[in-house]
């Protein structure tokens, strides 16, 4: 899977929780729970979206490490090619 | 509107100088009736056209509706265009032979060989303490049959401007003239004329119910319309001025306006005029309709004599406001 | 014959706008069957049905707002023939005769306006139906709020309610600092084994906490009266819901103290969802016995928050915090949180609302027997 596509899996499992997000013009280094008011509930249903979509659980102490777009793209990759 | 100068005048007046410029106008014309020529007529709408116009022309005839009715009908076959009076309607029903058998008839029993171009004028109507035998409104009768044009001028330009139209027409024509509107008073411009005698007249526009009338109660429906406005029903008030043929055009175009329709008529309801309306509104508006269909008539007895009587009988302005009341929504009225 | 009325969804509610019905004359309905959609200040509530048996009547066209207590259905009990007139209800309008009065015109116009007639209320003579109460039904319809609309309605209605509370209901507030570092401990390794569709909240904690705690100081739990304190029939807990784009509902979470969390984690993912997505029931609204809103997602450390009427009490937690902490006489850094109550002190007194504050912080204090 490329970067692209799972950019493309994580835009999407955030818009599902925060419709108001406009893909286009998010800056890929803000981070999504103080830029979009995220809540708790938020980011676990974002997690289960993610879920779905590559099925990758990302386990509750690496939450952190999905901060951003950029940064939630690098973990994915990691995850998806080891 | 004309933007002619006003004068200020009376319907009788108004009805005597349409006599005067027809019998100005067309030799044929002439007029005859009970005490029309010396006396000056029981309402004295021809007084002094006798001196202008001669005997000839200003006949003055015996008690016998038939026989001068019958003698108008003749006078019009022979290429007269003769006009009639009758001292009141409930005298015309002993000339109810020659009206019914002879002047409506004739064109269609001679395949259109022969016309009556004649106009019989006559006083309707109750409200002068004149009692049964000369108060009686029977004008929906005569506008039951075919081959009549019955016309009610109800305005002085009407009653001014009725005459020399229906004097044109090739077929007879009956005027009603309410006998309380004689005296009434109002401005007509200087060069007011002939008028049409085929449409009804909106006298009040308004939205909310059509109050249909005609003659006298005119005045009483605008009264009526009046007090209404000031609870914000805004009423259309309809003057039907030709009672045959009726002018449906001008009120189906204000039912489907208002959507709610009340007859105002000086006849008795029962088998009358007011019913034929609102039997054809139901026929053709139905769907119209936001409201059942009402009703201000006569009541149904041969109109009192007594001051107070006499006006319980007759259709007043209170109880056209509680009809038209009953027809709207509760937060409409009080 | 069964009146089936708008219902009160709060406090804060006078009237709600009926969007549609979702039942028609003749459809048999169970009890907790969703009815009708109403739109209120809080957005668009499924309305439920408490008794069961066949709609007979829609009384109430969609688009029409109606005050809280209006006749919006009559219903058939099972068995009970059709076409009986309602019995008549005191305070409610006008029983509608056995055939509806429709005026021609408003037949045509219902047509022409796709107007579900059987809904439209007459206001003509004699209670019929006429041009004007379809074309209401129809600019009733048109004028569902819009989302900017609805916020200021909900600003208002919250208001209204919040200073009817503050004038009416004398507050007393306690609160407490929560050692969490146990729960959070608990629910971390709880929540390493499961997968993420399962993994819990630290807010199911509390929830179920505060259910567990109203079962033990059954005082807090219910609503003031005319007559006084009435407890409630369940543990139903409101959970305050921030709306994205604004505004806030409480809706209920039914018997909390019965349920485990798996459950309550599931139906509390649910509620949220659906109350962002404004498709909450009536029962929902309605039915709270108290209320917690949690405000430590904004960072705020402790809240004191408002009682939302007819309930006696709300929970206020803020946010988990590391402090330093004397345990067993040492200073450790532990996960604090500010636990607040609010209670009206008409139905409870300080001791009483103390008593279920400290059975609040016991549960917490033993996660796994939540």
């Amino acid at each position: 899977m490329t970067r692209d596509e799972i950019r493309t899996a994580v835009l999407h499992a955030l818009t599902s929780v925060a419709p108001e997000i406009d893909p286009q013009r998010l800056d890929p280094d803000s981070v999504f729970r103080q830029a979009y008011d995220l809540d708790s509930m938020d980011v676990l249903n974002f997690m289960i979206a993610l879920h779905a979509s590559l099925d990758v659980d990302v386990p509750e102490s690496d939450y952190v490490k999905l901060a951003s777009l950029n940064s939630a793209v690098d973990y994915l990759a990691g995850r998806l090619t080891s | 509107m004309s933007a002619a100068p006003a004068k200020r005048t009376t319907y009788r007046e108004a009805v005597r100088e349409a006599i005067r410029e027809a019998l100005l106008r067309d030799p044929r014309v002439f007029m005859m009736g009970e005490d029309v020529g010396r006396y000056g007529g029981a309402y004295a709408v021809s007084k002094g056209l006798l001196a202008e116009f001669g005997p000839e022309r200003m006949r003055d005839t015996p008690l016998s509706e038939s026989a001068f009715v019958g003698a108008g009908i003749g006078a019009a076959l022979g290429g007269a265009r003769p006009i009639v009076e009758i001292m009141t309607v409930n005298f015309s029903l002993l000339a109810l032979d020659q009206i019914v058998n002879n002047a409506a008839t004739l064109r269609h029993m001679s395949g259109g060989q022969l016309s009556v171009p004649l106009v019989i004028r006559m006083a309707t109507g109750a409200g002068r303490q004149l009692a049964a035998q000369h108060a009686h409104s029977l004008e929906g009768w005569f506008a039951h049959v075919p081959g009549l044009r019955i016309v009610v001028p109800a305005t002085l330009a009407d009653a001014r401007g009725m005459l020399w139209t229906a004097l044109e027409d090739p077929d007879p024509v009956l005027m009603f003239e309410h006998q309380t509107l004689y005296n009434m008073e109002g401005e007509l411009a200087e060069d007011a004329g002939p008028v049409d005698i085929d449409r009804a007249a909106v006298r009040r526009p308004g939205g909310d119910v059509t109050l249909i009338t005609y003659g006298a109660t005119l005045y009483t429906t605008l009264a009526a319309a009046e007090t209404l406005a000031a609870e914000r029903i805004e009423s259309e008030v309809i003057d039907l001025r030709t009672l045959r043929p009726l002018d449906m055009e001008t009120i189906f175009a204000s039912v489907r306006k208002t959507r709610r329709v009340v007859v105002i008529d000086e006849g008795w309801r029962s088998g009358s005029l007011s019913a034929e309306i609102l039997a054809r509104v139901a026929e053709s508006a139905f769907y119209d309709l936001d409201a059942p269909v009402a009703r201000v008539c006569s009541a149904e007895v041969p109109i009192p004599y007594p001051k107070h009587l006499e006006d319980a009988a007759l259709p007043q302005a209170p109880a056209i406001v509680e009809a038209v009341r009953a027809l709207m929504p509760a937060s409409v009225s009080r | 014959m069964i009146a089936f009325h708008m219902p009160t969804l709060g406090a804060d509610m006078e009237a709600g706008t009926l969007v549609e019905w979702l039942k028609k004359p003749g459809d048999v309905v169970a009890r907790g069957d969703i009815i009708a959609v109403v739109d209120t200040e809080k957005g668009a509530i499924e309305i439920e049905v408490f008794d069961a048996g066949v709609i007979d009547r829609l009384l109430i066209a969609p688009g029409q707002k109606t005050p809280v207590g209006t006749i919006l259905a009559m219903i058939r009990a099972p068995g009970e023939p059709p076409g009986v007139a309602p019995e008549p209800v005191a305070g409610a309008p006008p029983a509608v005769a056995a055939r509806a009065r429709i005026s021609p015109a408003a037949r045509k116009a219902a047509g022409q306006l796709g107007v579900d007639l059987d809904a439209v209320e007459g206001r003509g003579p004699g209670g019929s139906i006429t041009v004007a109460d379809v074309e209401r039904a129809v600019s009733g319809r048109r004028t569902v709020l819009s989302a900017s609309d609805r916020l200021a309605a909900t600003r208002a209605a919250v208001g209204a309610a919040m200073a009817r509370s503050k004038r009416d209901v004398p507050h007393v507030y306690l609160s407490n600092t929560v050692d969490l570092t146990p729960a959070l401990t608990w629910l971390r390794a709880e929540n390493a084994r499961r997968a993420v569709t399962e993994r819990l909240l630290p807010a199911v904690l509390f929830i179920k906490a505060v259910g567990r705690a109203c079962a033990d100081v059954p005082g807090v739990n219910g609503f003031w009266t005319d007559k006084g304190f009435a407890a409630g029939s369940g543990v139903h807990v409101g959970c305050a819901i921030a709306l994205r784009g604004g505004g806030l509902v409480a809706p209920a979470l039914h018997d909390v103290n019965t349920k485990s969390l798996d459950v309550i984690g599931r139906e509390f993912a649910d509620l949220v969802a659906r109350a962002r997505a404004g498709a909450l029931r009536s029962s929902e609204m309605s039915d709270p016995t108290i209320t917690v809103t949690n405000l430590g997602e904004l960072g705020v450390e402790s809240v004191y928050a408002i009682i939302y009427p007819p309930q006696v009490a709300i929970v206020g937690i803020g946010r988990i915090v590391d402090r330093p902490w004397v345990v067993e006489g040492r200073i450790e850094p532990r996960s604090v949180v500010t636990v607040s109550v609010s209670a009206d002190h008409r139905a409870v007194d300080g001791r009483g609302a103390g008593a279920f504050l400290t059975a609040v912080e016991r549960w917490l204090q033993e996660p796994a027997a939540l």
